[in-house]
């Protein structure tokens, strides 16, 4: 199967803090997420979507011609009509021979983007194509969504060799209205704790389970394991009722520094997870999209990621902790002001 | 070339005139540069109006017939001129171009802009359109904050301070206190200037030229009292970035080589002369490009006085553009006027003994064209 | 005021430098010219695409608190003047950092960001003619950041 070539990740620099949001609202929804990342008001799921591309495509030496395919998954295309990748791509200068498609499936469209890319590449449709994840996170006020929802984006470069292999991947589906956001509406809309077993739980862990049996793995054969993390609790507990340990999750958890960044969740997880493992690794990824669908991946980390890091670094190309730990925190006030919630 | 003199100039008050609209004040100007130069209306052959953007400002473009119309002037050709904040001065150009070449007699050269009825934000737009609108003004640059950025390289290259800017601004306020038509007619401080609310670092409001309404007019003939003895127009890049020194306005440098050369004089022959300080800055720069100091010296020159009412060479005597005001089409007209009535005497309070030379320097946005125009008095 | 053919003809150059070398005298120009003001008609033909690095250094900057309609979010924000490492110089805003950590001569990298939104697109109110159109650009980060 194909293999992911290089990655690139992306946060804004900004947070509120959790605390904050409740000291606003006289109410604590916290929901494990200590600070959300939350972007500039000059920055959308098109300039994320770009600068973690850039990092992805600068780490390789790489005729950007190759790259024939561009897949971006996302909640929060700043067009409802209009792609987001073909401006993306255009700044990237990867057209016009270029097969491109905006995804939407909730917060799974970019781990899907990827399955898209590897497919084409097995085929031998293309040579590389590139997966794309990001978000900036939707939520109205005075919900558990706002203490939760994050920004930030991941891109895969993936092409037939690489730095970590595809050894299998699954996607698993149904039809459950757990979260939706109709095209008139600002924000989106939940079901509470509908969300919770039906939803997130059921598919999350139909799906681990299937990619596993079909490969013959479990648990224990992976390094670390990236689940979609809405919340801190939901893939704590999916992690613990498939077996994993704590210390196979903490790597890639990262909704407590920034939030549920949507389509970009777990694959910021997973760029995370990749960056502090070592040749011979396992890693297992599962996202989570409402509507609802998961896709798991069988990841196998080879020898390349040390040559690729070298570059990755002596370029000093930023890595996903980098921008976790540069931030600037706001308080409510310029947060409302960022997140356009003050009309003026 | 024939010689091309000034008979007469006509100006309105300056300032916010809620009352008076966009033609009643090119009316009023036009008028009063008439009964200067003594002469009836019927013995205009041409005229000349600068107006930077009526279409914008209110909403009216074709507004050369607008103002034939009004004066009863219908048969005669009515020329709209458009240089950014160099318009009025640009008039003045084409103006004397036309008298110099002998195809008309009398020429009348009216500048005017009705700033005040459309709303701050809007206004801040139509000011903006000055700039490079693709590459300057789409990335957030407004007009104080280019030149907010010559005053930054300037003040890192040659030391300017902060109090010498400042010192621009409270001379050509205490001069606009003696010009009953003044936009801002109050003096100020050092220290009003520097606890003024920011604009662009390091320049704050009251480095900043207001946006006014106001109207002013002069008579060209081959006899006057005042004679044009240059008028040279220059352009540079359009784009501040653009430019090989960012403290230097190449336009004021070429237009003014040109000018003195054309003139016969040297820049320490100008006895007083109406600079363009749009921002506080550009009166220190411009000073500086037009060879009255050495590059780099003229923000001390300032604080010394030099350029004071009673220095060795006064600058803006009228107020200037920070106090005066600037209806943007009006000013490079009312920098003509100011010299006029000096070089004849009759200005009152702020009048400057023993005068030969007058030169008048109109920029257009960030420094993107400039006219200078030198005058002696007959 | 900005309709979509007018952001769509300055794409390239906005989303990712491409400018313009004059192969007579070998100046490099950004936005891309159609004859080089040196040489004038014996460049014509003669201008070659370039592909700049968005990398520079400020020459001057100033924070900017009275904004441009449609960045009254961003104020104050800090706008420069960067001279790329190829030559050209360009305005454009820097951001991620904090307003005294620019210097002249501070280098630079860039990024891009939302240059301007008309009116009636999105959340953010935008400015302009209400086609809710969205111009993109290029606008810079401190070195060692992005």
């Amino acid at each position: 199967m194909a293999s992911i070539v290089s990655y690139g990740s992306y946060i804004p620099r900004f947070r509120v803090e959790g605390g904050e949001i409740s000291r606003v609202w006289g109410r604590d929804l916290r929901v494990g997420v200590m600070t959300k990342a939350i972007p500039g008001p000059d920055e959308d799921t098109i300039t994320m979507a770009t600068e973690s591309a850039r990092n992805c495509l600068r780490s390789v030496d790489l005729d950007l011609g190759k790259v024939r395919a561009l897949y971006i998954g996302s909640e929060s295309h700043p067009y409802a009509v209009k792609p987001s990748g073909t401006v993306v791509a255009e700044a990237l200068g990867i057209t016009p021979d270029l097969y491109m498609a905006d995804l939407e499936f909730a917060c799974k469209a970019g781990s899907t983007a990827i399955i898209i890319c590897s497919s084409q590449v097995d085929s031998g449709l293309i040579e590389y194509g590139l997966a794309i994840g990001a978000d900036k996170a939707q939520s109205s006020t005075v919900d558990e969504l706002e203490f939760a929802t994050g920004s930030g984006a991941a891109s895969f470069l993936i092409g037939k060799k690489g730095i970590v292999d595809i050894e299998s991947m699954k996607s698993y589906t149904t039809d459950t209205p757990d979260f939706w956001r109709r095209d008139v509406q600002k924000y989106p809309s939940h079901g509470g704790r509908f969300t919770g077993e039906p939803a997130y739980f059921r598919h999350v862990t139909e799906c681990a389970e299937l990619l596993m049996s079909t490969m013959g793995t479990e648990a224990k054969d992976f390094k670390y394991a990236v689940f979609h993390q809405p919340n801190l609790k939901f893939p704590s507990s999916v992690g613990k009722k498939l077996g994993f340990k704590e210390e196979q999750l903490r790597p890639g958890l990262l909704v407590p520094e920034i939030g549920n960044a949507y389509a970009a969740s777990s694959l910021l997880g997973l760029t995370a997870a990749l960056d502090a493992s070592e040749p011979g690794d396992r890693v297992l990824l599962v996202s989570y999209g409402s509507g609802a669908g998961s896709d798991a991946f069988q990841l196998y980390v080879n020898d390349e990621i040390v040559k690729f890091r070298e570059v990755k670094n002596s370029r000093g190309i930023r890595n996903t902790s980098s921008y976790i730990e540069e931030k600037e925190v706001l308080d409510y006030s310029i947060y409302a002001k960022y997140s356009g919630r003050y009309r003026i | 070339m024939r010689k091309v003199c000034i008979s007469g100039v006509g100006i309105t008050k300056f300032g916010e005139l809620w009352s008076r609209s966009y033609r009643e004040l090119i009316v009023e100007a036009g008028l009063r540069a008439l009964e200067d130069a003594e002469l009836p209306g019927e013995s205009i052959e041409c005229l000349y109006m600068a107006s930077m953007g009526p279409g914008m400002w209110v909403s009216q473009e074709h507004a050369g017939p607008m103002i034939a119309e009004q004066t009863g002037l219908t048969s005669i050709p009515v020329v709209r001129v458009e240089s950014g904040c160099a318009s009025g001065a640009l008039a003045l150009h084409q103006a004397f171009i036309d008298v110099a070449s002998g195809k008309h007699d009398i020429v009348v050269v009216g500048g005017v802009e009705k700033m005040t009825d459309v709303g701050a934000k809007e206004a801040g737009s139509i000011i903006n359109t000055m700039l490079d609108y693709e590459w300057e003004s789409i990335f957030g640059a407004t007009l104080p904050a280019l030149y907010a950025m010559m005053a930054r390289k300037h003040m890192h290259d040659y030391g300017t301070t902060r109090e010498q800017m400042a010192e621009v601004a409270v001379k050509n306020h205490y001069n606009g206190s003696l010009n009953p038509i003044a936009h801002f007619g109050r003096k100020i401080s050092v220290d009003q200037v520097l606890s003024s609310p920011l604009l662009a670092d390091p320049l704050r409001m009251l480095d900043c030229a207001p946006m006014s309404d106001g109207s002013a007019a002069l008579v060209l003939t081959s006899k006057g009292d005042v004679e044009i003895i240059a008028c040279e127009m220059a352009s540079s890049t359009l784009a501040l970035h653009s430019r090989e020194d960012i403290t230097t306005m190449d336009c004021v440098v070429g237009s003014s080589k040109k000018a003195y050369k054309r003139a016969g004089i040297n820049p320490s022959d100008v006895d007083i002369a109406e600079l363009h300080d749009y921002c506080t800055i550009g009166e220190i720069i411009e000073s500086e490009d037009l060879g009255f100091f050495e590059k780099g010296k003229g923000g001390k020159k300032v604080a010394e006085g030099v350029t004071s009412l009673n220095g060795s060479l006064p600058i803006n005597t009228s107020g200037g553009l920070k106090s005066r005001g600037h209806p943007i089409g009006a000013t490079g007209v009312a920098q003509v006027a100011e010299i006029y009535d000096q070089l004849i005497g009759r200005a009152g309070e702020r009048q400057i003994e023993l005068l030969d030379y007058g030169l008048c320097c109109g920029v257009g946005g960030s420094g993107g064209s400039a006219v200078v125009s030198i005058f002696r008095r007959r | 005021m900005v309709g979509p053919s007018r952001i769509w003809r300055e794409a390239p150059s906005r989303y990712r430098f491409l400018g313009n070398r004059c192969t007579v005298c070998e100046e490099v120009y950004f936005p891309p010219r159609q004859i080089c003001p040196k040489c004038r008609r014996a460049s014509i033909g003669r201008m070659e695409p370039i592909q700049l690095s968005g990398n520079g250094e400020v020459v001057t900057y100033t924070v900017v608190y009275d904004p441009a309609v449609g960045h009254e979010l961003l104020t104050p924000y800090i706008l420069a003047i960067v001279k790329l490492d190829e030559g050209p110089r360009v305005t454009s805003q820097i951001v991620g950092a904090g307003l005294s950590e620019i210097m002249i001569g501070s280098r630079v990298k860039t990024v891009l960001r939302k240059l301007r939104e008309e009116k009636g697109g999105g959340e953010d109110g935008g400015s302009g003619d209400g086609s809710g159109v969205i111009t993109y650009g290029y606008k810079f980060v401190l070195d060692g950041q992005s």
